[in-house]
């Protein structure tokens, strides 16, 4: 059976990396027929056009570093090593999923591979990493806590606590923007006064580092320096990955506020695309390949969305359990 | 069994915790030098600075942190100065920690301890005299304590340390200084969800906690007209429904006493169930007495008469007695 740290392994290879990062974006293309067909209950946010944030974190943490995410985390679970059927299984409400069906998918998890549930409160995740990082201090081990969160989070309170907490602590934490430039259904320049939100790491006397989101390869590069940094003991670090989501903040969000021509501006830099370009030119990959490659994912995410579909809900006694250490 | 006072008290427990557990620490705003209530004072020395850790005035950072150092097996222990400021940070505690053994099928567990001063009857004003205790309750996943003593204080603080969920403490402030008696050690800790009778007597039945519990007994003894059965509930959620039950069957007559304001207070839950389950059983009308719905003044002469003095319980208690029915507040002006 192919377990969350196994696919986690799948990462040691470009080749690997691609795969994952198209996984996603089928998985996540599958959502709104799920949706239409009644499967989905309330909202779902997707990171289409983020996935090679997503991967690149997942390349370079130890399964033992541990992630938290907001509710934009389909990406973040897939890309740590949770299944398709984990995932949808999620989505759907369905025992299969993740959390067994009960969190949805603003609250996907699976400890095996260092994904704490994920946060549906903008910016509730920091200040858990942070206590994540602060408990490896204090157990004296190498272990990093790392956090992926949007633009609109470095407006909220918890962002600036925490990072001001971190940074005088010293904590072995990662702080990862995915700024997309939209906070929910509003532009980035109309929200915050500064473009280049790495520059909030100043007020905190934070190592910070821009990097271009859709760009696996400069991700892992930019990853592994703050892991690297925390794990010797030498404290957080602010990434701002630019990158773009395709949809709108939530499935009722159609987007119609974006400038006319962004969507197709940033299509033209897709993380996919620029993965598969490199090993195209590096002659590791032929069209043929990746063509190959695309309908293998295609079938497998069909067969993950059967099972999931045929897959039971949760157990009414379920709704009772795990309430407290009690029951 | 040693005298000291409830702040002491509070050292002991934590001493004696971060003694028999290493991953137990303590993180807070001025807790190295003991704080305004001299509640932490010493522990640094100590345990040192890893252990007792001050932090910025950032409760949603430092809050938040204890919950992520407790999903990896720490026992952190967050001091809120005063309960009102959790207010900026609730979040962490309701909606995350609460819900983190939920939402990972028992993967990750929060064995988190909140201390914070809170309570009124010391002049700190509407913003420093809450107790709050509202704000907790009806949200699952937190356990609550108020203690009422020194003894009740090192007990449940180390109870709530060792619990696996988060639990709340609300420390009376008024009731720092009040000495008492103490067993230490294993014998002194008292479980979390236990009641405590604190007198035995057979004409009502009388429900409270934390300072309640002292405004209780002072109402008892200041008259030799009724006898009362006092239970410190000690815990708040979950409360110790048999103690109440069994008292209220035997005496027939149930009052409940709350520093908390009328609407919303934890004593309609007490009276509902009581209703419910010894209904036909009541001699009486179940009565609260509460403080009224309105902030808390600074006068010392308006705080005084916003809490429920013992006077005012007497002559609660006697009109129930009396009439046989539930006596308007004084705020309602009637009579």
């Amino acid at each position: 059976m192919v377990t969350s740290l196994t696919r986690r392994g799948q990462l040691n290879t470009e080749v690997g990396r691609l795969e994952r990062m198209l996984e996603i974006r089928a998985v996540e293309e599958s959502i709104q027929t799920l949706y239409n067909d009644g499967h989905v209950r309330g909202s779902t946010h997707l990171a289409n056009g983020q996935e090679a944030v997503s991967v690149g974190i997942a390349s370079v943490l130890r399964p033992t570093d541990v992630v938290t995410c907001t509710y934009r985390g389909h990406a973040a679970a897939l890309a740590l090593g949770v299944t398709p059927e984990g995932v949808l299984g999620e989505i759907c409400g369905r025992v299969i999923g993740c959390s067994g069906g009960i969190g949805g998918s603003m609250h996907l998890m699976d400890a095996s591979v260092g994904l704490m549930p994920t946060f549906a409160i903008v910016g509730a995740g920091l200040p858990v990493a942070a206590g994540v990082a602060l408990a490896a201090k204090l157990k004296n081990n190498d272990s990093v806590a790392l956090t992926i969160f949007g633009d609109g989070s470095t407006n909220i309170g918890a962002f600036h606590e925490t990072l001001n907490m971190a940074s005088i602590f010293k904590l072995p934490v990662i702080f990862v923007i995915e700024n997309n430039l939209y906070g929910e259904y509003t532009r980035i320049n109309l929200s915050t006064p500064i473009s280049d939100l790495a520059d909030r790491a100043d007020s905190y006397a934070m190592r910070k580092e821009i990097v271009d989101g859709q760009d696996v390869d400069a991700i892992i590069n930019a990853i592994q320096s703050a892991v690297d940094f925390a794990r010797a003991g030498n404290g957080p670090s602010l990434i701002e990955a630019k990158t773009y989501r395709y949809s709108g903040h939530s499935r009722s969000d159609p987007a119609t506020y974006r400038t006319p021509g962004e969507l197709d501006e940033w299509k033209k830099r897709d993380p996919l695309d620029i993965a598969a370009n490199k090993l195209i030119l590096k002659g590791e990959l032929s069209e043929v390949d990746l063509e190959k490659m695309k309908s293998d994912i295609a079938d497998r995410v069909a067969e993950a969305i059967k099972t999931v579909l045929a897959s039971d809900g949760p157990e009414l006694s379920t709704l009772m359990q795990h309430v407290s250490a009690k029951g | 069994m040693t005298v000291m006072r409830t702040r002491q008290a509070v050292i002991q427990a934590l001493s004696d915790e971060m003694e028999s557990d290493p991953t137990v620490f303590l993180m807070g705003e001025d807790i190295g030098s003991g704080g305004p209530f001299k509640a932490t004072e010493g522990l640094i020395e100590k345990f040192g600075d890893t252990r007792v850790i001050d932090t910025p005035i950032s409760e949603m950072a430092f809050l938040g942190a204890g919950v992520g150092a407790a999903a990896m097996g720490m026992r952190p222990v967050v001091e809120m100065m005063f309960i009102e400021f959790i207010g900026v940070a609730l979040d962490q505690l309701t909606t995350q920690g609460a819900f983190f053994r939920y939402l990972s099928r028992g993967a990750y567990q929060v064995p988190l301890t909140i201390r914070a001063a809170a309570g009124a009857g010391m002049g700190f004003g509407c913003q420093h005299s809450q107790i709050l205790d509202q704000w907790f309750r009806g949200n699952a996943g937190i356990s609550l304590v108020i203690p009422s003593s020194p003894q009740s204080m090192y007990g449940l603080l180390r109870s709530a340390i060792r619990s696996n969920d988060p639990v709340v403490i609300l420390e009376h402030k008024g009731l720092y200084g009040e000495r008492g008696d103490v067993i230490t050690g294993e014998a002194g800790i008292i479980p979390i969800g236990q009641a405590r009778t604190v007198t035995e007597g057979s004409d009502v039945t009388i429900v409270a906690i934390g300072s309640t519990v002292l405004t209780a007994k002072a109402a008892l003894e200041s008259q030799s007209e009724w006898s009362a059965e006092i239970i410190d509930l000690q815990t708040l959620i979950p409360w110790d429904k048999s103690a109440v039950m069994k008292s209220v069957a035997k005496t027939g007559r149930l009052v409940v006493i709350e520093e908390s304001s009328y609407s919303g207070g934890w004593g309609a839950e007490i009276c509902s169930e009581v209703v419910t389950k010894l209904w036909g059983q009541l001699k009486t009308p179940p009565h609260r007495i509460t403080s009224p719905d309105a902030p808390i003044p600074y006068a010392q002469e308006l705080e005084k008469r916003y809490l429920p003095s013992s006077d005012y319980v007497v002559s609660q208690i006697n009109e129930l007695l009396k009439t046989g029915k539930s006596p308007a507040a004084w705020w309602e002006g009637a009579k």
